[in-house]
């Protein structure tokens, strides 16, 4: 297994060379830079995320359940919708990036904390009426989103449907940095926790018996979940919905274990590849006409009905 | 010696123990029977520390429930489970192996490889080792689950009905390696049994419960008698004596 995690890197360094070089024209001085910022973006998004889900479905016992199910990305939509409909696109625009990066990350992480202390108060079952009190609080924040949405003109409207869509067309040098010291010390701590993780996925009572306390382990790695999704979403917007569910079965497949000192890194590699692949696929030879998160919603919906259907085969 | 003193319990408003004062002994296989709900599973969580003790003391040895941290007492005391379902996907070996992982958090040596690998051959494991768990039958499961208490190498191993979903022969077969952990390896066994007859024949104590409160502590021919059918579980089927031990006729 751990030589299938060397293939899966060589593929990721296949996929970054791919992007930098393919249909380079013009000069390196403007190229490294612009490329390699968007390529960082890009291989920080892709195993942040992956880990996250990853995470979620270990503290959860279920391997079709995304952190997006929390309401992460629907609160990102609701915040960029409701800044756009009360300052107007112009002022949305000028606000600076710092600002927006820090408003979106702390409404964010304070929507996990919230759930997460929900999650402490709760006796028994926490973990499923944590996810179904997510679900619900989800289907909230769109409708009040839906409601800003018909209120609001028109062509500010077009700009609320662009700021929402996932993009990596542009990255904020500064953004990135920001996200990278918040989301490396993150994937170590879930690396650090991965015996650990083995033994919250037996089950709580088990985990219990072999004397490790399962609301603790859960309550430490929601916080990851938490840091890692909103950083992530904070930088090029929403995509946790679907991406995480591809990367973790695709990791599943690729290496058939339940450790996670196997299956962290080889989903955060196989979410790198896949966003990296996909990105030059659609920016150098499709010449940029879709956003890569419109492909991963659609082969990401085609994906889960698969993995429902054949859960109820077995 | 586990020390029960003073325990009540309620889940919601439900009274489901009243006022419990136990010993039981070190070594040896103590069986918890009684009709159902009469709180012989709550107590045992409460011992195991899965339901949180709220009224009274419990100690195992000199470690106080609440207090001694949650890794100090999985080295002491090994739990399986009523219910033996794992939604990981895990072959059989890798299950035993975590029975090692209060001693090595994570970090196996070799010590704790020999040890898996003991437990996989003492419990007859080794043809199935490579095999999924939802792979195995029912009974093979359940051995696989106590290999993995069994490699946690503690002092005391409860088990709440471990027989349920067991033929005959599955059921018997895991009563034999209990007992010989008891016996050979010195260890404290407590377990939680549905039926009289295997409590009887294998255990060397029998706590019997009803309504919350113990009706009965000692030996099966002590404490399994026509009066324990008759007050605590209700029926009037007849108790008869076979090479020494109470056989309950059905």
């Amino acid at each position: 297994m751990a030589r299938r995690l060397i293939w899966l890197a060589l593929a990721l360094a296949l996929a970054c060379l791919l992007y930098m070089t393919v249909n380079a024209r013009g000069s390196w001085s403007f190229l490294l830079p612009f490329r390699g910022q968007k390529l960082a973006a890009l291989v920080l998004v892709g195993a942040s995320l992956s880990v996250a889900t990853v995470l979620f479905q270990t503290i959860t016992e279920n391997r079709i359940l995304t952190p997006s199910i929390i309401g992460f990305d629907q609160l990102f939509i609701m915040i960029q919708t409701v800044l756009i409909f009360m300052m107007g696109s112009a002022d949305y625009a000028g606000l600076s990036a710092l600002l927006l990066f820090a408003v979106n990350v702390g409404l964010m992480s304070l929507l996990g904390l919230v759930l997460f202390t929900l999650l402490r108060r709760g006796a028994r079952g926490e973990m499923m009426r944590l996810v179904l009190t997510g679900i619900i609080f989800g289907v909230f924040l769109r409708s009040a989103t839906n409601f800003v949405q018909r209120l609001i003109d028109p062509t500010e409207f077009s700009v609320v449907t662009t700021v929402t869509y996932a993009r990596f067309n542009t990255v904020d040098a500064l953004l990135l940095v920001l996200t990278t010291v918040v989301t490396l010390p993150a994937l170590w701590a879930a690396w650090r926790m991965r015996s650990r993780l083995d033994v919250l996925g037996l089950g709580d009572q088990i985990a219990l018996g072999l004397g490790e306390a399962p609301r603790r382990g859960q309550s430490i790695a929601l916080v990851l979940i938490c840091v890692l999704v909103a950083s992530a979403t904070a930088l090029v917007g929403p995509m946790a919905a679907f991406f995480g569910l591809i990367v973790s079965a695709l990791a599943h497949v690729i290496t058939p274990t339940e450790r996670h000192a196997i299956l962290l890194p080889c989903a955060a590699l196989t979410g790198a590849v896949v966003l990296v692949g996909g990105q030059t696929l659609l920016e150098r030879v499709m010449g940029l006409a879709t956003p890569i998160s419109v492909v991963v919603e659609a082969v990401g919906g085609a994906l889960f009905l698969f993995l429902l259907l054949k859960r109820r085969r077995a | 010696m586990i020390r029960i003193r003073n325990v009540s319990h309620k889940i919601g408003p439900a009274p489901i123990l009243h006022d419990i004062s136990l010993d039981i002994p070190k070594g040896g296989i103590t069986a918890l029977i009684g009709p159902n709900g009469a709180g012989k599973s709550t107590l045992l969580s409460l011992i195991a520390r899965l339901a949180v003790l709220r009224e009274g003391e419990i100690h195992i040895d000199a470690m106080k429930i609440g207090e001694v941290s949650d890794r100090e007492l999985a080295r002491h005391l090994a739990i399986m489970a009523q219910s033996t379902h794992v939604s990981a996907r895990l072959r059989v070996e890798e299950l035993v192996g975590f029975g090692r992982y209060p001693w090595h958090r994570g970090r196996p040596g070799p010590g704790d490889r020999a040890i898996v690998e003991s437990a996989i051959e003492r419990f007859g494991l080794g043809p199935m080792r490579h095999r999924f768990l939802d792979e195995i039958s029912g009974g093979q499961r359940q051995r696989a689950f106590v290999a993995m208490a069994f490699a946690q190498d503690t002092d005391y191993l409860l088990l709440d009905e471990p027989l349920n979903n067991l033929d005959i022969a599955g059921a018997r077969s895991l009563m034999r390696l209990l007992r010989q952990m008891a016996d050979e390896d010195g260890k404290t066994v407590v377990i939680v049994l549905h039926d009289i007859n295997y409590a009887a024949r294998f255990a060397d104590r029998i706590v019997a419960m009803h309504e919350g409160r113990i009706a009965a502590n000692g030996a099966a021919r002590e404490v399994v008698t026509d009066a324990l059918l008759r007050d605590v579980f209700g029926t009037d089927a007849e108790v008869s004596l076979h090479e020494g031990h109470p056989v309950v006729l059905v």
